[in-house]
């Protein structure tokens, strides 16, 4: 039972850590502001949130779970109105054509 | 060479390569956003080394408060950016700069490398001598009843530290409102954060400064976020800054030096020293010291980030 709990957590955190390097190669890669936003948006929801699921067997308690799901759930709000603004400035500066 | 001494090795180059990034940017901007990602390296440094208050202190003020004051003045300074980047100083300016640089660094070498093994510590007798104060945190036993006076002055330092942006106003705005009155939609996306996010930030911050009695913690850090949460809610328009001519406004900064004080001087008679606690007083003593000490700081910081007053309504 603990090996596969264990095989859940290393599949989860990899599958997590995939998204922070794509989104950090689509943060280099891709060509303006609102795509870069998109590549940034995966690595915050997608990847923050597979490592917190592949974490929460481990977490040590039912507070300690609930603590972490809330950080994944503070990142998803404050990402998420971030890049709402800056998208809102980047279309301000170069409105799209 | 275990995975743990990886990562430490990877995060010292890290923030040595984020360090010369952040000196080497000619664009003001860029080098404050450098700054603060410095910061947010420098507190995941302090958590490797076990320092977790330290860790939550840089976080908050390495990487929040003073990336905000940066922000700041990067903007004021950006009219005049050009003319200052296109400003080479000479040869002999940049020799000086080189030589200073190099003796300060190996001044600093020097001194590491001289320091006794075992290094001194104290550390020992506040371990021993925790039971007395009633917390079961060294770190704030240290800070609230060790080493209390170094705390008193800092705090006192804070309050110079407003005076100094306040003196920057315009005789006519004395006393009046800090910062353009910020206009934001009430249905856009920066109201709708402050809403839900700041009652979840104020019972964090209380929380922060609640559990510092036995985990990492306190009045610093809480104060912290709930400024963060304050200035938050007044960048998205949701209030305005309060006139600093008002009375609360003023009796909420001195509150936290003046109970603290006030506390230091009965500890004169009731336990016979200046900043001294009665020992089953020491806990509830500490409290009564730490909560009004957190709104002060939360509102000091609040205005040390808004501003000089700059408009009278």
């Amino acid at each position: 039972m603990s090996g596969l709990i264990d095989l859940f957590t290393i599949v989860a955190v990899s599958a997590g850590a995939f998204f922070f390097l794509a989104g950090t190669v689509g943060l280099l890669r891709f060509p303006d502001a609102l795509t870069r936003l998109h590549a940034l948006t995966k690595a915050d929801n997608l990847g923050l949130g597979l490592v917190v699921l592949g974490l929460l067997p481990h977490a040590g308690g039912l507070l300690a779970a609930l603590k972490l799901v809330a950080v994944w759930l503070l990142v998803l709000l404050s990402g998420a109105t971030i890049s709402q603004l800056i998208a809102r400035v980047a279309r301000r500066e170069a409105p799209p054509s | 060479m275990t995975m743990a001494s990886l990562f430490d090795l990877a995060l010292a180059a890290a923030v040595l390569a984020l360090a010369w990034w952040t000196i080497s940017t000619r664009e003001a901007f860029a080098a404050v956003i450098d700054f603060v990602a410095y910061g947010l390296l420098l507190a995941l440094v302090w958590v490797r080394l076990g320092a977790v208050d330290v860790a939550l202190t840089e976080a908050a003020i390495g990487g929040g408060l003073t990336g905000g004051l940066l922000i700041g003045a990067a903007a004021r300074l950006r009219a005049t950016e050009a003319a200052a980047a296109a400003e080479r100083p000479g040869p002999a300016v940049r020799l000086i700069a080189a030589v200073g640089s190099a003796l300060i660094a190996a001044g600093l070498v020097a001194a590491v490398l001289s320091l006794p093994d075992p290094a001194p510590t104290l550390a020992p007798n506040a371990a021993a001598n925790l039971a007395a104060t009633g917390v079961g945190n060294p770190v704030t036993a240290v800070l609230m009843a060790f080493r209390a006076t170094d705390t008193v002055l800092e705090k006192v330092v804070l309050l110079l530290a407003l005076i100094g942006v306040w003196s920057l106003a315009a005789d006519r705005f004395w006393g009046g409102r800090p910062g353009p009155h910020h206009q934001a939609d009430p249905n856009g996306a920066l109201a709708f954060l402050a809403r839900l996010l700041s009652p979840l930030g104020i019972v964090i911050g209380a929380y922060v400064l609640w559990v510092s009695a036995d985990e990492p913690g306190g009045a610093f850090q809480g104060g912290t976020i709930l400024a963060a949460m304050w200035l938050l809610v007044m960048m998205a328009g949701l209030t305005d800054a309060p006139p600093l001519r008002r009375r609360w406004l003023r009796l909420l900064l001195i509150a936290g030096p003046a109970i603290f004080l006030a506390v230091g001087a009965a500890g004169l008679w009731l336990a016979g020293a200046f900043l001294a606690y009665p020992v089953a007083w020491a806990k509830p003593l500490i409290l009564l010291i730490e909560v009004p000490m957190m709104l002060t700081v939360a509102v000091t910081l609040g205005l040390l980030l808004a501003g000089p007053p700059r408009r009278l309504e």
